[in-house]
């Protein structure tokens, strides 16, 4: 109390001097300052409205634009098709197997069909512009009909074939299909008219795109599909949250509630931090020699990703977990020692279940940064070009935010749309496993 | 520590009084307490009697909590504490080899200054303690443990219909009892308190000690507070403290009336505190 800052009290002040000089008038002085005082408190009000709003902004034009850019992916366009399955024409024998109903001309009987639909086309050329108008992707829908049923060889049946990106896109956009001149589109304005017939005879319709979410990869983009992306960023996340989770936790109890205070651990602490300060393509780097190079775990893999980005995601669950665990009050380890308790069953009973909310918070924070993670994919070879969907921790695969990256890098159209459709799966994806974090906190908060 | 608290200290030559009783249940004799090199006990030697409750009395940063702490060795999870003397609980050595602070401290239960239930329902905050040294071999039994302790603790009437509630949900004085019967669930011998009413308002405190008045049937009871009303009222013998050091001890009745060491009249005069 020597320097004494209140104005009101001064006690330095020398008992001689003029009574007013030792006490001042508070109540003028407080008023004085007091509009000054509540333009401050309204300014700062201002920039905090002014922040968040701004943030708002930036993310409801994100997502505008995104939403906008990938909605058309989830429909697709589709044409009726009457298809007669002749034997000849699918070149099939009396008899066939199963092979030889899977390796039968299905283009032939659709390009057949085709042409009952445009018989004045007749060119080789035209002929082709015509073919192009459907996916390729329909023979494979045939085969599997064919092979479910043998029966339906010799029929005409009515089918609904996917129609070509391009088509497709012009089908789902609203453009006056009679102006070919003002619609961008590497068709041709034959083609677009062939289209304009289809439309007109009502025998093309957009529905929803069930490929989108059974396919893989593809270089078709009316046949790529997000399927194999979003189970491999599932095992790739699984295998990190069961690595990471276990090890940052007892890490973090270790260092919080039983390590002495020394030099070592001190630097254990500063290193976990430099961790996390760590680009993550060093982790993909490290990754690539260590498991891949020198342990031979397989390339492309998810357990290989997920070790990774553990690797990546450790360092951001033991500081959360730290801070949880200091959270707890020093009262409660001391009623459960004063009972008798040993430092473990104090940690296991009382402190791990006061600082689950704090520790779940901070492995969503983790597991949400290793989702969105794609440089050290790129450095193990998560960066394939993959068509199946991975079966197991093993197999090859991609993620989501790879797949973004893969699909943002090709060349047609299609695969703009395709690239937000993805960036919007990757979001639900987000937000299911927020969800999951936040109702999992409060189980364990509603406790008390 | 400046001149004239020096000068105070050197004065202090001994304890005043008797420090041993006949039959104790616990005796500690030449307690020095360092927190690193900062002494923070000097030499206190002090016996426990049974069914007895001894009051600890002195102005703040007299070391009367951290004695009372060594008695359960709760100064052990304090890293730079470090505990010199003779203590003994029934004659067997506090820091010997057959006991273990787990064993201690389930004979030696403590109270501590704010109330702090485990965040679990109110069955479950008394059950703790039986549950995890096996006291009781089935439900049964542990129920009727903590019906017991909460009725000695004498909660139960107020608490009987939601014992499932969490314990937090009491309210400050509730809390306490609480803690009070959470200890006395594990039978202990002992029973430490330290300023177990001093976030409590009075009517909480006329109940906590009345409770204290009737544990002392069965414990032996040593209780650090601030408030010499309490003292004088709860316990049977009153130690002063003062600057780390045992300044006198004697039956409460002497200590209030008719004080031997100069400081202690001082302080419960109300001199300085």
């Amino acid at each position: 109390m020597s320097d004494n800052k209140d104005p009101q009290v001064t006690p330095d002040i020398p008992a001689s001097g003029e009574p007013g000089r030792v006490r001042r008038d508070t109540t003028a002085q407080v008023r004085s300052t007091l509009a000054k005082r509540y333009a401050a408190e309204k300014r700062f009000r201002f920039y905090g409205i002014a922040a968040i709003c701004a943030s708002l902004a930036f993310l409801v034009v994100l997502l505008t634009s995104i939403f906008i850019k990938g909605w058309p992916a989830f429909t697709h366009a589709y044409v009726k098709m009457n298809i007669t399955l002749d034997a000849d024409t699918l070149e099939l024998s009396e008899n066939p197997g199963a092979e030889e109903l899977r390796a039968a001309n299905y283009g032939g009987v659709i390009k057949k069909s085709l042409q009952e639909k445009f018989p004045e086309v007749k060119k080789r050329k035209e002929k082709k512009a015509l073919y192009a108008l459907l996916s390729n992707s329909g023979e494979y829908l045939l085969s599997d009909m064919v092979i479910a049923n043998p029966d339906l060889i010799g029929q005409t049946i009515e089918v609904w074939l996917p129609a070509d990106d391009e088509t497709g896109a012009l089908l789902k956009s609203n453009h006056d299909l009679s102006k070919p001149d003002t619609i961008v589109t590497r068709m041709s304005d034959q083609q677009i008219a062939m289209t304009k017939t289809l439309q007109d005879a009502g025998e093309t319709d957009v529905r929803f795109n069930k490929t989108f979410f059974t396919a893989g990869d593809s270089r078709e983009p009316e046949q790529a599909g997000i399927r194999a992306a979003l189970i491999g960023s599932a095992l790739t996340l699984l295998v990190t949250f069961l690595l990471s989770f276990p090890i940052a936790v007892a890490a973090a109890i270790y260092l919080e509630e039983f390590a002495p205070q020394n030099r070592w651990t001190d630097l254990v602490e500063v290193n976990i931090n430099n961790l996390a300060a760590v680009p993550s393509i060093v982790f993909g780097l490290l990754g690539l020699a260590v498991f891949i190079n020198y342990f031979h775990l397989p390339r492309s893999a998810p357990v290989v990703g997920g070790i990774v980005l553990s690797l990546m995601t450790l360092p951001t669950i033991i500081i959360a977990s730290r801070a949880a665990l200091k959270a707890v009050p020093p009262s409660i380890r001391e009623a459960g020692r004063g009972l008798g308790a040993s430092d473990q069953q104090v940690v296991w009973h009382h402190v791990l279940p006061l600082a689950m909310p704090g520790i779940l918070t901070g492995t969503i924070i983790g597991l949400a940064q290793a989702l969105g993670e794609t440089a050290p994919l790129l450095m193990i070879g998560m960066v394939a070009f993959i068509v199946d969907v991975p079966q197991g921790f093993t197999d090859a695969a991609t993620v989501l935010p790879v797949q973004v990256f893969l699909w943002a890098d090709s060349p047609e159209r299609a695969f703009v749309e395709k690239t937000s459709a993805a960036i919007i799966v990757l979001l639900v994806f987000l937000i299911l496993m927020n969800a999951i974090a936040v109702l999992l906190r409060k189980k364990f908060e509603r406790r008390w | 520590m400046n001149d004239s608290h020096q000068e105070v200290f050197d004065n202090i030559k001994g304890t005043v009084g008797d420090v041993t009783v006949a039959d104790p249940k616990m005796r500690l004799s030449n307690v020095n307490v360092f927190y690193g090199e900062k002494q923070a006990i000097f030499d206190v030697s002090l016996d426990i009697a049974n069914n007895e409750v001894i009051a600890m009395i002195g102005p703040s940063g007299c070391g009367k909590s951290t004695f009372l702490r060594c008695l359960n060795r709760m100064n052990d999870t304090i890293p730079t504490c470090r505990v010199s003397g003779e203590m003994s609980l029934d004659g067997e050595d506090l820091y010997g080899p057959s006991l273990d602070t787990v064993l201690l401290r389930a004979r030696v239960g403590m109270v501590f200054q704010k109330p702090n239930p485990f965040a679990k329902s109110i069955y479950d905050n008394v059950a703790y303690g039986p549950r995890i040294h096996g006291l009781a071999g089935n439900r049964a039994e542990l129920d009727e443990i903590v019906i017991e302790s909460l009725q000695k603790a004498g909660l139960y009437e107020e608490v009987k219909d939601r014992l499932e509630a969490p314990g937090t949900s009491l309210s400050g004085g509730q809390q306490q009892r609480l803690c009070i019967a959470r200890t006395i669930a594990v039978s202990p011998e002992v029973i430490l308190m330290d300023e177990p009413c001093s976030a409590l308002d009075p009517i909480a405190t006329a109940r906590i000690e009345e409770l204290i008045d009737e544990l002392r049937q069965n414990y032996a009871i040593a209780i650090v507070t601030h408030s010499m009303q309490q003292a004088a009222r709860v316990s049977q013998r009153t130690a002063y403290f003062h600057l780390g050091k045992l300044v006198e001890v004697g039956s409460t009745n002497q200590i209030f009336t008719n004080p031997a060491h100069e400081l202690t009249e001082n302080y419960i005069t109300g001199r300085f505190g």
